[in-house]
């Protein structure tokens, strides 16, 4: 039942060709960047993954249930503020119960409009986790029903892991 | 004798309209644990929304990490969870090791596991009377913290503080373990012992509280999954996830321990899975005591640290499930992004859909199985 | 002495005694409940107001009295000033029923039994109005339980004192005691002859008193990990110390009665030496025996759940003691049946 980390492999790989063949149309028109999968494994030792999945706003949905079906767990959601590049990173972590297994999703958005579409329906904990990244970096997941502050004061408007946010 | 659950609220006929109140828990309530609020929709005793209103403490350590040296953040890791100091501050330095490739000599591991099993047993201490306060037995906690005690008394003698503990260096230690540590320490291993035994006679044994866990608050190994429960909650759902197995670090390769699961996944697997875990923490303790060398505790660590480009994870099993460090740098001596990724937030997270339907006193014992610390949670 | 007979007198000895003795009581009994827990948590306890602590229970009611009786906006001010009182009467009136010595009861009743159980099930209804009163949401679930909880409690406890009604054939507390001179093994609780399910009778009892007095491990209504501190949630001050002393009170009434119905009373145990202040000596030994005995039950077994609470009653006690009922006439009518055919 465990996947091994060639399968892993294939099914992100996978994620590439969906999504050259658009199911239904509108859904292509979401993503502002270019649609390309980057699988890459990576040494544990150094990196403390295995994994590391590029991937596009709009598959991180199909991203997160390629990890649910190879029966990975939520570990974490956050965010990265690459302020030189005028993009935001949003980062996926994903632990395996039954196996030594950890894989790392990626995907950015463009610093202006950051938003991306929830994986809570396949993930309920993701809720949390993006509600929280919501406070921290103001990036919008649609989908997810309580986008309201979380950690931060309940009429806190700032997102202080902002690189350019000023106290 | 009926469960809990055969029961449903009276004068529920048919579709009759259903009256329901809204309660407020916390932030202070003496079952909180600290400053957690609870908002209950409650239908006379029986609960049909929990949503937990988190951030009362809140202090934001990772915005901290963004402007201040990889080294003078390590102090605030052990702020994170009072509870479990060790593990949050090995997860950070190993981070931090592990990103800059410093070797760390093999004493100063050993010292680490040592260090952090008696954490975990110290804080599994306060949990286990934490939990039987919040059941209304108010003796067990006493002998938890006289137990405890010795356990910070040694720390104590070893790095100065007894509940924020900085005793981890990059590369190494802040001081050498000595032997009377060691002695101690080993005493400690014999005298905890009989005391976890009589531990077991008394209260695990004791037919109330077996009443009041057996059944209690179910959760199932998907849901775990689903929310990215770890420790504990997870290991009482049947499954062996231990992060000192699945993402090895420090020395714990090279010791036997057994990894305590049961698979009813009530509130009573995993009190069990924690009080087995003190047990197997002093198996632990005993074989690196017999195993560890002399060296140096200290390795080489550069004057002016600077972490190459990129990303790295660090997990470690804390005393509440997996602690992991992500931290990213861009080449500077100061972080450019640091994540703490705590367990109690996560296992906190099922908490609304695991309560649904249950009856407030058995909703709280599932709140202290759950092993919640609130400054872990909102960071 | 021939002033003591005159009636009044008699009464407002008797009146002030008893206030006197309940406030004693009550007043001490939270310093031995304090004491008591930290014996059996190996820690001193309070030691610090006067020898070894002994002055703490007035400096407790200095501090209660010395503060403000709040009134929370929202609440029904009359109720809410009125169910301290109403908590605190019940047990005042039961104990003037308790016989201390052959000699010394405050008034003596031929049905003294029947009053002593009329008034003490009033308390459940202060207890109730206390929590309603407040508006409070923990105190009103607070007080739910403690009604289905009391109505739950009643019912075994009476059964199993029409049990003992049937072997003694007296509401006298006086005659009860009287029928078990002669020491140890003529108490109610060892009269297996009778009924050999005589102890188990007791520790029904004694469940039941635990329970009606919201005692650990039953003590529902004021379940300070659930409900913070359950009916008296919104009292401070006296409006507290008042609820809190009247459990204490409430426990010396339950632990006498237990003392008066199953050991004996003012009886010795060794059938000598059981008269007068002897007699009183003796009583207030079982009576803090059994006291004892509650206090250690609380620091020593959690809560627990309310349906299993519930459940003991109605599923366990209930059918046992009716069981002892039906035993009792039964073992009581054989002789005259046996006599009647042979």
């Amino acid at each position: 039942m465990n996947p091994t980390l060639e399968q892993l492999t294939e099914h992100f790989k996978g994620l590439t060709a969906a999504a050259a063949v658009p199911a239904d149309g509108p859904a292509e028109s979401v993503s502002p960047t270019p649609v390309l999968v980057v699988v890459q494994a990576v040494d544990f030792a150094l990196k403390g993954f295995h994994l590391d999945v590029a991937v596009g706003p709009a598959q991180v949905v199909a991203a997160a249930e390629v990890a649910d079906r190879a029966g990975f767990g939520i570990d974490s959601i956050t965010g990265v503020d690459w302020l030189a590049q005028n993009e935001m990173e949003v980062v996926y972590d994903f632990f395996h119960p039954t196996s030594p297994l950890r894989v790392v999703v990626r995907a950015r958005v463009p610093r202006g409009s950051p938003e991306l579409p929830t994986i809570g329906g396949v993930f309920p904990g993701a809720n949390w986790h993006e509600r929280e990244t919501h406070d921290f970096f103001g990036i919008r997941f649609t989908g997810n029903p309580n986008l309201k502050p979380f950690l931060l004061p309940e009429d806190a408007t700032f997102h202080p892991l902002l690189k350019d946010y000023k106290p | 004798m009926i469960a809990h659950k055969d029961l449903v609220p009276l004068g529920r006929v048919g579709d009759s309209p259903q009256e329901t109140f809204v309660l407020n828990l916390g932030p202070q309530h003496p079952a909180a644990h600290g400053v957690l609020r609870v908002l209950l929709t409650m239908d006379g005793e029986w609960i049909q929304r929990a949503e937990p209103i988190i951030g009362y403490i809140h202090r934001m350590h990772e915005k901290m990490g963004e402007n201040r040296t990889w080294a003078k953040f390590l102090p605030n890791t052990s702020r994170i969870d009072y509870l479990s100091a060790m593990h949050y501050t090995h997860a950070f330095v190993g981070a931090v090791e592990r990103a800059a490739k410093i070797e760390v000599p093999l004493r100063a591991e050993y010292a680490r596991v040592i260090t952090s099993e008696l954490n975990r047993i110290s804080s599994h201490m306060v949990w286990w009377g934490a939990l039987l306060l919040d059941l209304g037995g108010f003796t067990p906690i006493l002998y938890a913290f006289d137990d405890r005690e010795k356990i910070l008394d040694l720390l104590e003698a070893l790095c100065g503080a007894r509940l924020t503990y900085c005793y981890y260096r990059f590369g190494g230690l802040y001081n050498d373990v000595d032997d009377a540590f060691l002695k101690g320490t080993r005493d400690f291993v014999a005298h905890l012992r009989p005391r976890l035994k009589m531990y077991r006679d008394l209260v695990t044994d004791n037919i109330i509280l077996r009443k009041r866990l057996t059944g209690i608050g179910p959760i199932s190994a998907d849901l775990c999954r689903r929310y990215g429960a770890t420790g504990p909650v997870i290991r009482g759902a049947g499954v062996a996830y231990d992060v000192r197995r699945a993402e090895p670090y420090s020395v714990y390769p090279k010791l036997d321990f057994k990894i305590p699961t049961y698979s009813e996944a009530d509130s009573m697997a995993r009190y069990l899975v924690r009080m087995d875990e003190m047990e197997e923490s002093l198996h632990i303790i005993e074989q690196a005591l017999d195993q560890i060398p002399t060296g140096p505790f200290l390795g080489k660590v550069p004057r002016v640290l600077k972490l190459p480009v990129g990303d790295t994870c660090y997990a470690v099993e804390a005393a509440r499930g997996r602690f992991m460090v992500r931290i990213v740098s861009d080449g500077k001596e100061i972080p450019y992004r640091v994540k703490l990724r705590t367990p109690s937030f996560s296992n906190l997270s099922l908490y609304e859909e695991a309560s649904k339907g249950m009856i407030l006193p058995d909703a709280l014992a599932m709140m202290g199985s759950l092993d919640l610390v609130i400054p872990d949670i909102d960071r | 002495m021939s002033f003591l007979q005159i009636e009044p007198v008699r009464i407002l000895l008797y009146l002030v005694g008893i206030c006197a003795f309940v406030g004693a009581n009550a007043a001490y009994l939270v310093l031995a409940e304090r004491k008591g827990a930290g014996r059996i948590q190996r820690r001193p306890g309070p030691n610090e107001a006067g020898f070894g602590g002994i002055l703490q229970p007035v400096a407790d009611g200095i501090k209660l009295l010395a503060k403000q009786v709040m009134v929370p906006p929202g609440t029904d001010a009359l109720l809410f000033r009125a169910a301290p009182l109403m908590v605190m009467a019940p047990p005042l009136m039961c104990l003037a029923m308790i016989p201390f010595s052959d000699s010394i009861v405050a008034r003596h009743l031929n049905v003294g039994l029947l009053f002593v159980f009329s008034f003490g099930s009033i308390n459940v209804m202060a207890l109730m109005l206390g929590g309603w009163a407040s508006r409070n949401k923990f105190a009103i679930i607070s007080s739910a339980r403690v009604v289905s909880q009391n109505v739950a409690y009643e019912i075994p406890m009476l059964l199993v004192v029409i049990t003992l009604l049937m072997v003694t054939g007296t509401m006298d507390l006086n005659e009860i005691i009287h029928q078990q001179g002669g020491g140890i093994w003529h108490w109610n609780l060892f009269k297996v002859w009778v009924n050999p399910l005589m102890p188990v009778t007791f520790v029904i009892f004694f469940i039941c008193m635990l329970a009606e007095t919201n005692r650990a491990p039953f003590d529902m209504a004021e379940a300070e990990s659930e409900l913070v501190a359950g009916a008296f949630t919104e009292y401070g001050g006296m409006g507290f110390g008042v609820f809190f002393m009247a459990e204490y009170a409430n426990i010396v009434v339950g632990c006498s009665l237990a003392t008066v119905l199953f050991l004996g009373g003012w009886q010795s145990p060794i059938g000598v030496l059981s008269g007068g202040l002897w007699g009183a000596g003796w009583f207030l030994l079982k009576l803090y025996g059994l006291i004892f005995t509650v206090i250690w039950i609380r620091w020593t077994f959690p809560r627990t759940q309310f349906y299993s609470l519930l459940n003991l009653s109605w599923k366990i006690l209930i059918p046992i003691s009716l069981f002892t009922l039906l035993l009792t006439g039964a073992m009581m009518k054989l002789p005259v049946v046996y006599h009647q055919f042979f």
